[in-house]
């Protein structure tokens, strides 16, 4: 006899997980079906090198909503975020830009290159908070959509607006522009100094296929500075035993409220019948059924691959191929002998615990991109650097370290050649750069994983490697992730739903998509009410 | 003029935020980077290394040595074995607690005592007649609290002659790091696994060295008292002139606790023929409770967010450890005080210790904490829990 669930879970990265942990809560049976052999999809720690334990994909932790942190008590569960507070922008001239939370010290570095930019830092603080607050409604919302005359949706969008009349003017006209302008201009409106307009406008490009001088940019800016943590915006950390650490807290969460997770369980397609889903088809021809079934995997895999051809509305599948993925980024972990040094900044200090950027001047980013527009990788490219092990003794062997290194751009599309081919000569251009700002990098690397857009996709099934499930650009955002009409977490099959990155809110380690999800799940199965979020 | 510790000439330098606290008249860093995060996580995540030496410490030597020390605390000496340290309080006659601290049995017939404040003419006055000899060596050693997850790793790499590994919770040893004899306890006050070492003066940069050497690789960083204070509210520890009063300096009867009003009524070792200072009027209140007890509160998160965000603020209560007192409330009428609050990084919840009215003080009551948000007064729910809040397995393993 066929095992019978309440809910089925596509994909065990932490929004799947999250949204098992709800429902599960809410006492509704539910199972986990990951493809891997461990859950957290892209948030997975893995000891890749002997020793030595890689973040291998996503490496910092903001956005994770602290509602659900706090309702799945995941802190018992383990989790546990150490600060990040300094980013470190290390010149090639030798010079640096660092700033952290020592308010004076950031002045004073700031105001070497700019005294008046030293004094722009604060008011654009401020008003980046003050965006921050406007936009976190969002993102504990289900999102109406404006074209609908559902008592729902008009209910949603009068509070919407409300909400956002309340804003004084000057702060409604700066998040108009934050939704419309590059990240360069945007930056252009407080500071001079290209340096810190480069490193700030880094946060607009992360996971998008475009330039700091491209429009739209300036929201992605925006995602990146809306985490929060203990209440801090703009607050970054470490999850303590790597990425993977949060993803396994959220499994323990969802096992203790009664979930199953199956892990080496890939299913192969969605049944369904007479518009209906019935359950699931394993790789290995299993079949599982269950009232419901929520994908948390990308929308072209949630629409396209896991549902047959017919069950879907062409406006449905015409709306899926525009969506945008675009991978336009890769990583390289290294295990390392001994800590970096760096010669804008020598030693030991604190900038280690910290983020460095590889971020000199806006023309090198736009360069960076400009090679990606044509298929190629960046002969230079951006690179965010972190170490965890700097802070957390855990992640390497005593005395030494690894580096996680985010590194943009790599075109999931080449104009020649494979992945498969240029995995080394990226890994080489990566590690080359790097040693320009590193002096010690060759003699102290032990070990290094490259991992290209390509390898993302294979690994963690995200399209096209992009680590939003979808570029996060304006006109994928909100009503319209990931297409019109379906941005409330349902799908054209009854019973079946969405609930990763590909929805709102989108990308990074949010679990927002799948406790969204769980509302409304619950809401259309008569469980408690259909809760917005708070 | 504050007074430098043993370890100043280390400390000094690595005191980047030049932020220092008279402790007992020693220049003490409240945190050492600008801010107190890195090392508060230090302590809960890899090992954060604390200058204690500043608290008092007594030696009693004797035949009569156990039987003075029995006589003082309230929990029993003849218990403690050699080679184990016992926390406890300390009363006057009439019960009420004068101090608290840490005995160390170092011998069948030597005990080191630790306070916060000076003891030693109570102890000397204690000991009259007896063969015991009370020693202050509060200025010949010097001590180091090394407290986090990494902290025994850390120690058996430089700790020779003794079996740090082995070391039981509240157990002590004799060894050396490099060439100074040194005592190793393992207690703290942060509620994780650590240690405490004594040294004499003249050794104790060496030791500082070694630790700092070894550590590195630990996430070991030398941790201020920012951070220890967040840490110790965690573990629901009570500090003295903060969550009690001293019996010696409150003035009027009502700002003295008893070890059972501040939560220790566990510390509080009645034996058969045990006659110890306090003992009969804290027999007379085991009896008769007051109506005062120890709580530990979890104050609702979302309320606190909610409160803020009435006014467009984030919540501002996060940061550094509170010791504003402030008031707790049921029914409409006060009902106690919170004495310590914090918000818990680890834990991600505003946690407070409280004295109030005895039938509020089980765990599972609600009363509700007075937060005062843009000078505005309001009130919001809290819940009484089991103290220490934080208590992670490898504490005790």
């Amino acid at each position: 006899m066929t095992r019978r669930y309440d809910v089925i879970v596509i994909g065990g990265g932490h929004n799947g997980l999250v949204h098992a942990a709800y429902l599960a809560r809410a006492g509704l049976d539910v199972c986990v079906l990951e493809a891997r052999p461990l859950v957290g999809g892209a948030t997975v720690t893995e000891e890749i090198f002997p020793g030595f334990r890689y973040s291998v994909f996503s490496y910092v932790v903001s956005l994770m909503r602290p509602d659900i942190i706090r309702e799945l008590d995941l802190p018992r569960h383990g989790l546990a975020i150490l600060p990040l507070e300094s980013t470190l922008t290390p010149l090639p001239d030798g010079d640096r830009l660092y700033r952290d939370a020592d308010h004076h010290r950031t002045w004073r570095e700031i105001s070497r290159f700019s005294i008046r930019d030293a004094e722009a830092y604060d008011d654009y603080g401020r008003s980046l908070f003050y965006m921050a607050r406007a936009v976190k409604y969002l993102l504990d919302i289900v999102p109406p959509d404006p074209a609908s005359l559902a008592p729902g949706d008009i209910s949603g969008m009068l509070r919407l607006g409300r909400h956002f009349l309340d804003l004084e003017p000057d702060q409604l006209h700066l998040l108009a522009k934050l939704m419309t302008m590059s990240s360069a201009d945007f930056l252009e409106e407080w500071f001079e100094t290209d340096v810190l307009k480069a490193t700030l406008s880094a946060s607009g490009i992360i996971g998008t296929f475009l330039g700091p001088r491209s429009p739209g940019t300036a929201y992605v800016l925006l995602h990146h500075y809306m985490g929060e943590i203990d209440g801090h915006f703009r607050a970054w950390g470490f999850a303590k035993g790597g990425t993977g650490a949060v993803a396994q807290a959220i499994a323990s969460a969802a096992r203790e409220a009664g979930a199953e997770i199956r892990t080496d369980a890939p299913v192969a397609r969605v049944l369904v019948q007479n518009g209906r889903t019935t359950g699931v088809a394993l790789a290995n021809g299993d079949e599982l059924r269950a009232k419901v079934v929520s994908s948390s995997l990308d929308p072209h895999r949630t629409f396209l691959d896991l549902v047959a051809d017919g069950e879907l509305p062409d406006e449905v599948v015409q709306g899926m191929r525009g969506y945008r993925f675009r991978g336009s980024s890769g990583k390289v972990n290294l295990a390392l002998d001994a800590a970096p040094d760096f010669s804008s900044m020598p030693g030991h200090g604190p900038h280690l615990r910290g983020a460095v950027s590889i971020s000199p001047s806006i023309d090198y980013l736009e360069r960076a991109y400009d090679d990606a527009k044509y298929g190629d990788f960046s002969r230079e490219p951006y690179i965010d650097i972190v170490i965890p092990s700097a802070i957390d003794p855990g992640m390497a062997p005593p005395g030494k370290h690894v580096m996680s290194c985010f590194v943009q751009y790599a075109p999931y599309e080449l104009r020649e050649g494979t992945w498969d081919e240029k995995r080394e000569a990226f890994g080489d251009t990566v590690i080359d750069t790097l040693a320009r700002y590193i002096p010690n990098l060759m003699d102290i690397i032990l070990h290094s994983q490259v991992v290209t857009p390509l390898d993302i996709e294979r690994t963690t099934g995200l399209s096209q490697g992009n680590i939003f499930q979808g570029e996060l650009t304006p006109s994928q955002l909100f009503f319209l992730r990931p297409i019109a009409g379906y941005a409330r977490y349902r799908t054209p099959v009854r019973g079946y739903y969405q609930c990763g990155s590909g929805t709102h809110p989108g990308g990074g380690i949010m679990g927002a998509p799948g406790k969204l999800a769980a509302g409304v799940v619950m809401k259309d199965l008569g469980r408690g009410k259909g809760r917005r979020g708070r | 003029m504050l007074l430098e510790t043993p370890f100043h000439p280390r400390t000094a330098p690595l005191c980047r935020s030049r932020r220092w606290r008279n402790w007992s008249g020693y220049a003490s860093a409240l945190t050492y980077e600008p801010g107190h995060e890195y090392e508060y996580y230090a302590v809960r995540s890899g090992a954060g290394l604390f200058d204690i030496s500043p608290l008092r410490k007594y030696e009693i030597a004797g035949t009569d040595a156990a039987a003075l020390v029995d006589r003082v605390v309230t929990r029993s000496a003849f218990d403690c074995p050699v080679g184990m340290v016992l926390y406890t309080p300390w009363c006057d006659e009439a019960g009420k607690m004068i101090d608290d601290g840490t005995v160390q049995r170092l011998g069948a017939d030597t005990f080191r005592v630790t306070s916060a404040d000076p003891c030693l003419r109570w102890l000397q006055d204690c000991a009259l007649g007896m063969d015991a000899a009370v020693r202050d060596v509060t200025r010949e050693l010097a001590a180091l609290a090394l407290q986090g997850p990494t902290s025994r790793e850390i120690l058996e790499r430089v700790v020779t002659g003794a079996d740090v590994a082995a070391l039981p919770f509240f157990g002590l040893t004799g060894g050396s790091i490099g060439v100074a004899p040194v005592t190793v306890t393992r207690t703290g006050y942060t509620g994780d696994l650590g240690y405490e070492i004594w040294v004499r003066p003249e050794n104790a940069v060496g030791v500082w060295d070694a630790l700092a050497e070894v550590g590195r690789g630990y996430g070991l960083a030398p941790a201020g008292l920012d951070a220890l204070d967040v840490a110790r509210i965690e573990a629901g520890l009570l500090l003295k002139d903060v969550d009690y009063v001293s019996t010696w300096t409150a003035l009027i009867e009502s700002r003295k606790s008893s070890p059972y009003e501040a939560g220790l009524g566990w510390a509080v070792q009645p034996r058969p023929g045990r006659d110890f200072v306090g003992s009969r009027a804290l027999a007379r209140e085991a009896a008769a409770p007051s109506e005062w007890g120890f709580a530990g509160l979890e104050v609702e998160w979302p309320h606190i967010e909610k409160r803020f965000a009435a006014v467009g603020l984030p919540p501002l209560v996060a940061g550094r450890a509170s010791r504003e007192a402030v008031p707790i409330y049921a029914g409409g009428k006060q009902v106690g005080y919170v004495t310590s609050s914090t918000f818990s990084p680890i834990l991600k919840k505003y946690i407070a210790l409280a004295t109030v009215r005895r039938e509020f003080a089980r765990p599972g009551h609600r009363v509700k904490f007075e937060l005062t948000v843009e000078f505005v007064r309001h009130t919001v729910p809290a819940r009484v829990v089991r103290t220490p809040f934080f208590d992670p397995v490898r504490k005790r393993r």
